[in-house]
């Protein structure tokens, strides 16, 4: 038994140790691939879009590879990407950030899952001098930190929901309106509550309610309890999919009525598909939809690529994969124009970038934000049983119109 | 203020259903079971996979609570006979583990989304629609009202039922006296998870589900045997609805935010006042 115990333990270290040195033998660039880093939750409790934001890095990579590559003086390189999974833990994460720079001697990184992880993983590759390339990580504090080698593709988090107020204020004939609002007390969600405020106070709506939702957030009755007292004009809530779920399910069940209801993450909620009609008229911000007009050579446009990655995957791709893949095209054309592997010269490369991809235009500001893509809104719209997000708003890619003021629960059939 | 302490004590309810199968095996075989909330959740899942396969998802009421009671006389086999007569520690740190293997499976085989069942149920709505009282959540009160009835019955007057409360009385004369303790403390951990499985069915109706998501259940339960005591079902009762009622209304007054931070300070305000009357009682023995 001792025997066997100790054989397993060796053979055990021993395959390790070969793991080890096989993958400290790739470099940033090995023969002809340009190695990047990543690390992904496949595991924990963000495993679905971990899972989402690996296929969309893996779908772009494929498709740069079998489209010739990346050139960089003369010559053509491949991508290829090191994975490991960071369980959804932040201390994990941070970890093998170091790991994959330190051992497997990675020198360019693409950014994780959720705001939470990327803050983990930045200051190892502001550290290590590293530049990195994240597409799921929103949160505003990211940006303001000062950090010069972290670059987000996707709009910062106090954007998502802006628009809805603004629009709101329209349809109230110009007049500042009443917000009631409930947000998850994490850093993505109290980011878009900043963008509410400072949306309320550019248009002088006043919020009659701001309430803070616990992480372990099923239940928000008495918040509704409270909207349905106050009768406010619109209704913000932003809880991440458990929020989104939580929240049409005790508003249709109480019969809430409000004008007008915004969330986040009701694609991610397949809110659509798990409450059906209960969830009509609902407003949610996203960062992509297929139906956009951007285009670039590689995917074509939005609605190519749905199609491509529904044949690859078996699934509609979630805006997660979208802004994924758009941070490969990002990394190709700054090796590109930096026609060097120098990795400050790739970062000042990425700080020129100034693209447009068929996940939108991308431009960094100064704190590496993406300032160049607004975020769109849809509303949830039924005909029959099946119901489907539209894109109700910026007015040039809406293909329905914003259906306001929301029937009340006892018109609604 | 009627929506919120009909919302608290519906929740209340079905809260002590789960705190009385905490009750049940923590006074029968001495063990704090950690896992507890994830038992419900894996309950509710049981519920949610009918509803995807086109059943009612109010059957799972039926069919989780048979299915849990196996999982709960297997993990039983497996795991928690080596711990039973141990150090209450050792049994904490057991069902702990029993935790995070239960999260990382149904996150594994369910995925990490957030889903919920629909039950189509509607809304009851009283006082000219100002109280609205989802019918689902009065499903839920009366369901657990039912089978803690039936529970009790079942304690009083069946062989095994009364097996199971000698054994809590003590467990050495109950073997003395031909009782199959080992069997008892099987069972007894099988109701336990049955009891954790219809919860977890009315709550994939009524609230969320989540891998994740099982350790405020476990936190609730234990507080509420914590202030109710072992074996005492109208009091686990009423403690339920209490925690219930003062959870709804820390939400209403404080803010949703002071929501489960209220509920652990009532917690630690619990565990030092019992304490305090504990050792004036102490003063007396001495």
């Amino acid at each position: 038994m001792n025997k066997l115990v100790k054989l397993f333990i060796t053979s055990i270290s021993a395959i390790t140790l070969a793991l080890v040195s096989y993958t400290s033998s790739f470099a940033k660039v090995d023969g002809e691939y340009i190695v990047l880093g990543s690390a992904i939750s496949l595991t924990g409790k963000y495993s679905s879009n971990g899972v989402h934001t690996q296929n969309g890095y893996n779908m772009a990579v494929d498709r740069i590879n079998k489209m010739g590559g990346v050139e960089v003086q003369g010559k053509k390189y491949k991508f290829e990407i090191i994975y490991y999974d960071d369980e959804s833990n932040p201390k994990r994460a941070a970890q093998l950030a170091e790991r994959l720079i330190k051992q497997d001697g990675v020198h360019y990184m693409l950014g994780p899952y959720s705001s939470g992880l990327t803050k983990a993983i930045a200051p190892v590759t502001e550290k290590y001098k590293i530049p990195m390339v994240e597409a799921n990580g929103a949160s505003r504090s990211l940006f303001t930190k000062g950090y010069k080698y972290l670059f987000a593709v996707l709009s910062p988090a106090n954007q998502y929901l802006e628009v809805a107020i603004d629009l709101a204020v329209e349809k109230n004939g110009g007049k500042p309106v009443r917000i009631a609002q409930a947000f998850e007390q994490d850093a993505f969600s109290q980011d878009v509550r900043l963008g509410i405020l400072d949306a309320a106070k550019r248009t002088g709506s006043e919020i009659i309610i701001d309430d803070k939702l616990p992480k372990e957030l099923n239940d928000m009755a008495a918040t509704l309890a409270k909207v349905k007292a106050t009768k406010p004009d619109v209704l913000v809530v932003s809880g991440h999919t458990k929020g989104a779920l939580t929240a049409i399910r005790q508003i249709s069940e109480m019969k809430v009525d409000v004008p007008m209801l915004a969330m986040t993450h009701c694609d991610a909620a397949k809110l659509s598909k798990q409450h059906g009609k209960n969830s009509e008229y609902a407003l949610c911000a996203s960062q992509w939809h297929k139906n956009l007009s951007y285009k670039d050579k590689f995917f074509g446009g939005g609605k190519k690529y749905d199609k491509d990655f529904k044949k690859e995957f078996g699934y509609a791709p979630p805006y997660q994969s979208a802004e994924s893949s758009a941070a490969l095209l990002v990394f190709k054309d700054a090796f590109e124009r930096a026609n060097s592997f120098d990795r400050d010269a790739v970062r000042d490369a990425l700080k020129d970038t100034d693209m447009q991809t068929f996940y939108g235009n991308i431009k960094f500001g100064p704190g590496g934000q993406n300032v160049a893509k607004p975020m769109i809104l849809f509303q949830v719209r039924c005909k029959g049983d099946t119901c489907e997000n539209k894109v109700v708003a910026p007015t040039k890619w809406a293909s329905d119109k914003f259906y306001h003021p929301i029937p009340k629960w006892s018109e609604r059939s | 203020m009627v929506q919120a302490s009909l919302d608290g004590i519906l929740l209340g309810i079905l809260f002590a259903l789960i705190a009385y199968g905490m009750a049940l095996q923590w006074g029968v075989m001495n063990i704090i079971n950690i896992a507890q909330g994830d038992l419900v959740i894996l309950g509710g899942y049981i519920a949610y996979t009918m509803y995807l396969a086109g059943i009612h998802p109010a059957w799972g009421v039926i069919v989780s609570p048979i299915i849990m009671y196996f999982v709960g006389w297997t993990l039983y086999k497996l795991v928690i006979n080596k711990v039973v007569d141990r150090d209450l520690f050792i049994s904490i740190l057991a069902t702990f583990g029993i935790a995070i293997v239960f999260q990382q499976l149904m996150n594994f085989v369910f995925g990490a989304d957030v889903v919920v069942a629909q039950s189509e149920y509607g809304t009851t709505m009283l006082f000219d629609n100002s109280v609205t009282l989802p019918n689902s959540k009065i499903f839920a009160a009366f369901i657990s009202v039912i089978y803690a009835i039936g529970l009790v019955v079942y304690m009083r007057r069946s062989r095994l039922g009364r097996a199971i409360r000698a054994t809590a009385q003590n467990a050495r004369a109950a073997k003395i006296l031909g009782v199959d303790t080992e069997k008892v403390y099987a069972a007894t951990f099988g109701i336990n998870a049955a009891l954790c499985g219809i919860a977890g069915a009315l709550i994939s109706i009524t609230l969320t589900l989540h891998p994740y998501v099982g350790l405020p259940y476990t936190v609730r339960s234990f507080m509420i045997v914590i202030v109710a005591g072992l074996g005492n079902l109208p009091a686990v009762a009423l403690s339920g609805m209490g925690l219930g009622l003062f959870e709804e209304f820390a939400d209403y007054i404080l803010g949703t935010e002071f929501r489960i931070g209220a509920v652990f300070m009532l917690l630690v305000f619990i565990l030092v006042y019992r304490r305090f009357k504990l050792s004036k009682k102490r003063e007396y023995l001495k």
